[in-house]
């Protein structure tokens, strides 16, 4: 282990942990990743010295605590490179930005009829709130199909297309096979027929740069916690023009600009999507985790992920009547696998108990599962802090569980 | 004995192995299927009941070792009991699962369930081994109400 890896490991006081009495080895980061100490004073001291209402007072504190909240959309602004400033929305996590733009775009602008595009590598964050729309407004959910390697069809997707395609909404990155997605060459064909894109960038936007206004799409969205954030912090970006023509999601304080018995005019962009008192602290301590990544720069991190991923991809492979779930030529560094005659649950408990926390389970893509005609995968999902030495202990216990089983 | 070789002991990685009464009966007057979304479980239970007693019982589906093994156990345990049997039977094995209690029920009453008292360190995987059991229940409880075939579904959060 290198000087720069043990700096950046004694930044995250959870992976000193002890779990059964054993060095954690945290391979969830899929799930959420743990939290440098500079998120964590961050958020200590803003209860300690700042903690006030936003948007709020004239008084000393809420000014503070307002000018570090929108110093923290400002820093996404910059992050995601987008346009301007109004275009970042504060939500609770990926999932409440995808339900928005559901409720509020889908329940406005599409009739019956219209169609919406996702594929079937889909979290079900992004199943889920189309289906429930297309349910109430008699719209059409069509599937990307996806091959046995894991990548999307394109021939399929451009097939789908027509001018009945309102929205087209695709994940970057797998959660479960890591497959990194084309997103470039999908939103462009969506844009030939004028439909939204979406983008889910959870799985991304800890990987690999991300900028807005390159891809051209009209929404994407993340969760803060997958980025070495607060849990409860989630970003939409959208387009102006498009928030702009948007109805509220929700209703209440903030979103407003005046209030009367007879009518209310709302707020102007971002806070008409900001009902009721945010997240502050929450938010504040994003800011400090995008400092944090800027810090090592996506060009040190993708590059140590994908040693990672090939390393691990190696060591897996190796192993006899173990299968990775997700072979594409692009992927980030999240391998899901199964290993004959042994359940991904019993994996789990048996690595839990060398102190290895790795996912099992459908990973909320149950689609996914059905594909590959499987119950459930274990995950591996590589961050940043994880070393060659924590894949070999990996590999040493999955050869030893192989035994018991045997 | 440490608490992970308690879950997986001998006797339960045996019966993932090689579960008994393992398939489908074809004629069965009893069906019954258990999902436990979680984790993607799935168990159907085939059953021939009759004068309230369990003539015969199969089941299928796919799982971990904790959840076959519990479904192999159980089977064994089920066949030639009464109804009314199957369901102490099921109380006894909940008890197990759920709370310390070594100390106070007979051993002899635990038997071959006894095996599954190391899942109660692992609450995540409870619902792993009780699976079949609540299949099974659904089964009976239908079996009481009417004679004739009857399938039940049921899904464990």
């Amino acid at each position: 282990m290198n000087n720069l890896i043990e700096k950046i490991r004694s930044d995250f006081p959870t992976l000193n942990v002890k779990v059964h009495g054993k060095k954690l080895i945290y391979l969830d980061n899929a799930a959420t990743t743990h939290k440098p100490f500079i998120v964590i004073n961050t958020l200590d001291n803003f209860y300690k010295l700042h903690n006030s209402n936003v948007h709020r007072g004239v008084h000393h504190l809420s000014q503070i605590a307002t000018n570090l909240y929108e110093n923290s959309r400002e820093k996404v602004r910059e992050f995601i490179n987008a346009r301007h400033f109004e275009e970042i929305i504060f939500t609770k996590g990926a999932t409440e930005s995808i339900n928005l733009i559901a409720y509020s775009y889908g329940r406005y602008f599409l009739n019956e009829g219209d169609e919406i595009i996702i594929s079937h590598m889909e979290h079900h964050s992004n199943i889920v709130p189309w289906q429930l729309l297309c349910k109430e407004k008699k719209l059409k959910l069509r599937i990307i199909p996806i091959d046995d390697d894991g990548n999307l069809i394109l021939e399929e997707y451009y097939k789908l297309l027509n001018e009945k395609t309102k929205i087209v909404s695709i994940v970057h990155i797998s959660n479960t096979l890591g497959t990194i997605n084309p997103i470039d060459k999908i939103i462009e064909e969506a844009k030939k027929y004028n439909a939204i894109t979406i983008i889910d960038a959870s799985q991304s936007i800890q990987h690999i740069p991300i900028d807005v206004q390159k891809l051209n799409c009209d929404f994407l969205v993340f969760s803060g916690h997958k980025i070495y954030g607060p849990t409860g912090t989630g970003i939409l970006y959208g387009k102006k023009e498009i928030l702009e023509e948007m109805p509220p999601y929700q209703s209440g304080g903030d979103m407003i600009k005046s209030v009367s018995f007879d009518r209310t005019i709302f707020n102007d962009l971002p806070y008409k999507f900001e009902a009721g008192t945010p997240n502050i602290a929450g938010f504040v301590g994003l800011s400090a985790a995008i400092d944090y990544i800027n810090n090592y720069g996506f060009d040190y991190i993708s590059n140590y992920e994908n040693q990672l991923l090939e390393y691990a991809t190696r060591k897996l492979t190796a192993i006899e009547n173990l299968k990775i779930i997700g072979n594409s030529s692009k992927k980030a560094s999240v391998i899901s696998f199964v290993i004959n005659n042994i359940h991904p649950h019993d994996i789990g408990t048996l690595l839990d108990n060398e102190g290895i926390a790795l996912r099992t389970g459908q990973h909320c893509t149950e689609p996914i599962m059905r594909r590959y005609n499987i119950p459930a995968t274990s995950r591996v999902s590589l961050c940043f802090y994880n070393t060659i030495d924590e894949i070999n202990v990996l590999y040493n216990e999955i050869i030893k569980i192989i035994n018991i089983f045997n | 004995m440490n608490e992970i070789q308690e879950l997986y002991q001998q006797v339960i990685l045996d019966h993932n192995k090689n579960p008994r009464n393992y398939g489908e009966i074809a004629d069965a007057t009893n069906i019954a299927e258990g999902h436990n979304p979680l984790c993607g479980d799935h168990i159907k239970i085939t059953a021939i009941i009759e004068n309230d007693i369990i003539k015969d019982l199969k089941f299928k589906g796919s799982g971990c070792a904790i959840s076959k093994a519990s479904a192999s156990i159980m089977s064994t345990l089920v066949i030639g009991k009464t109804v009314e049997e199957a369901k102490k039977l099921f109380d006894v094995f909940h008890k197990i699962v759920t709370s310390d209690i070594r100390d106070r029920i007979e051993t002899i009453e635990l038997g071959k369930m006894a095996v599954f008292a190391g899942v109660r360190e692992y609450p995540a995987r409870v619902k792993c081994a009780s699976l079949s059991w609540h299949t099974l229940m659904q089964a009976l409880d239908k079996a009481q109400k009417d004679s004739t075939k009857v399938s039940t579904e049921i899904i464990l959060n």
